[in-house]
């Protein structure tokens, strides 16, 4: 199947055609079924981004109310200023994880693919079938090994963990991802770019690289969202609250839903907002890329 | 709780799948009928997915909250005396964590696969099956429904991997419970490696899991040659 479109959109009909076919009942139902989607997908963000913004008295009020009096905009200060509850802490180290983990591996996936796609080397098409056969094993069959690894090196309640594995090569599907990528781009490239007395480091950087933007981004995006999310990971690798990850903080703050007698369920929903906006801007500024990297990996898979 | 959490596994899974799998076509099928504004549902669609799993559980503990959430609120101004418990009832709670786990995965990565498989489907098919008078319902099973079949197995192949490895949300939620409803697989592995520090016979139920999905994934790979179509490859 040939993808036409880079992102499946559709295609504007002129303004007399359309205006025509809206009339059409057919037209109207399918625009009321598209609108009701639309609020079961809405609604349930809309409020709890209202919730957020509401007094402790209209977050138990009863009835509930859907939109606050006034917008309590300050809520998002408080939720980061609760001394048993760092929000903050808990963004910063999520953050820095993320970003060590997204550069490792779009590092070092890159440097295996060009690896598995350019040099022909002894074992080397045992490795790639070993690495893909990783990709059909599921993440909790590592993890324990995993996790009697990283006690042995002393790095429990550490984040070493969750960014260092990153950096050896990111994961079988970044590598194949990658490695694919690398075979698309003619051979001729490479030796012309030899001829002229380019080091192998100096092609793969100053030739090959920018031609892979789209897998690139595609891949960064990829390893932050799941990085960004992770849940998994880090419950078991951390323990003392000031090592938690967004995600293991926002459990822990579902668990404590007052200080000192004073309920915290709007600063909780605040706290969640605060956890879904990083997710959504990572995703908006590549989404070009991004989505036709989902729509390949599914064509041609 | 090795067979009672398997068992609760496939409930999940087969509640969870078809649901997903139905609603990411219908979605996808909407959007492709060139509407205004398609772009915009589009990314609407997507953003349940972009959410991290414990920020959408937190989102949806409070929609869900049997006291306070608007639903029950909603339910109660329709006249429903007693609206049901949701995470917090034995009776109701797998049914949330499936209504969860769905409203996040429909919208998605399965949306976008499927919405790109039909814009694949070359239009002379329909213009030649509507020359010959075929109903819509007609095109859609002779036409759309063979050409898209590369792309729902794919899809089904993903969606059942990811149904059985079920975890974040229901341990958020409602940790396993109450009295187990939401005992998965994978939260019974997390038990036994992580909390009672059984690692070898954690590391035991992993590679059943492991197995369980090599399985599912092999005969829907040898079923698959039954009802997938391939189109000039």
């Amino acid at each position: 199947m040939a993808i036409s479109q880079p992102f499946p959109t559709a295609t504007p009909a002129p303004r007399v055609a359309r205006r025509r076919r809206m009339l059409r009942p057919s037209r109207v139902v399918l625009y009321a079924v598209v609108l009701f989607f639309a609020a079961i997908f809405g609604f349930p963000l809309l409020w709890t981004l209202m919730a957020s913004l509401k007094t402790v008295q209209e977050t138990f009020a009863y009835p509930p109310v859907f939109f606050p009096a006034v917008p309590q905009f300050g809520n998002y200060i408080r939720v980061l200023s609760i001394e048993r509850i760092p929000v903050l802490l808990w963004t910063w180290n999520a953050a820095y994880i993320t970003a060590l983990t997204t550069l490792g591996t779009v590092i070092t996936a890159s440097l295996v693919g060009y690896s598995f796609a350019r040099f022909s080397y002894r074992g080397r098409n045992a490795l790639f079938l070993i690495t893909l056969a990783t990709l059909t094993l599921p993440a909790q069959v590592t993890l324990i090994p995993q996790f009697v690894l990283f006690h042995r090196l002393g790095w429990i309640n550490t984040h070493l963990p969750l960014w260092v594995p990153a950096w050896f090569g990111g994961g079988a599907f970044g590598i194949f991802l990658m490695r694919q990528f690398f075979l698309t781009i003619p051979r001729d490239l490479d030796e012309a770019a030899l001829i002229d007395g380019a080091s192998y480091p100096r092609i793969f950087w100053s030739v090959l690289l920018p031609l892979l933007k789209p897998p690139i981004v595609t891949l960064a995006i990829i390893t932050a969202l799941a990085s960004w999310s992770d849940y998994q990971s880090p419950i078991i690798y951390l323990n003392s609250p000031d090592k938690f990850t967004i995600s293991v903080g926002l459990h822990f703050f579902v668990q404590s839903p007052e200080v000192g007698g004073e309920p915290l369920q709007h600063l909780l929903m605040a706290a969640c907002i605060l956890t879904m906006i990083p997710a959504v801007v990572i995703f908006f500024a590549g989404q070009r890329y991004f989505v036709q990297g989902v729509v390949m990996s599914g064509l041609k898979g | 709780m090795f067979w009672p959490s398997l068992g609760r596994t496939f409930v999940f899974t087969l509640m969870f799948v078809p649901s997903a799998i139905i609603g990411s076509l219908a979605l996808a099928l909407l959007l492709n009928q060139k509407l205004k504004g398609t772009v915009l549902f589009r990314t609407l669609f997507y953003i349940p997915h972009l959410i991290p799993a414990v920020a959408l559980t937190v989102l949806w503990m409070a929609i869900l909250q049997p006291r306070m959430g608007p639903v029950n609120a909603t339910l109660r101004a329709l006249g429903v005396a007693d609206p049901p418990g949701w995470l917090a009832t034995q009776d109701t709670a797998l049914l949330s964590v499936t209504i969860i786990n769905v409203w996040a995965a429909v919208g998605g990565n399965t949306m976008l696969i499927f919405l790109a498989g039909l814009q694949g489907i070359p239009n002379e098919y329909y213009e030649a099956a509507s020359i010959d008078g075929a109903s819509a319902w007609a095109k859609f099973r002779k036409i759309t429904l063979p050409m898209l079949s590369p792309t729902i197995f794919f899809n089904l192949v993903l969606a059942i991997i990811a149904a059985l490895k079920v975890f974040t949300t229901a341990w958020v939620a409602t940790q396993g419970g109450p009295s187990y409803a939401t005992w998965f697989f994978v939260l019974h592995i997390y038990n036994e490696a992580f909390q009672n520090f059984r690692m070898g016979y954690g590391s035991a139920l992993a590679w059943i899991l492991a197995v369980i999905l090599i399985a599912f994934t092999l005969a829907q790979v040898y079923a698959s040659r039954r009802w997938v179509y391939y189109d000039g490859d």
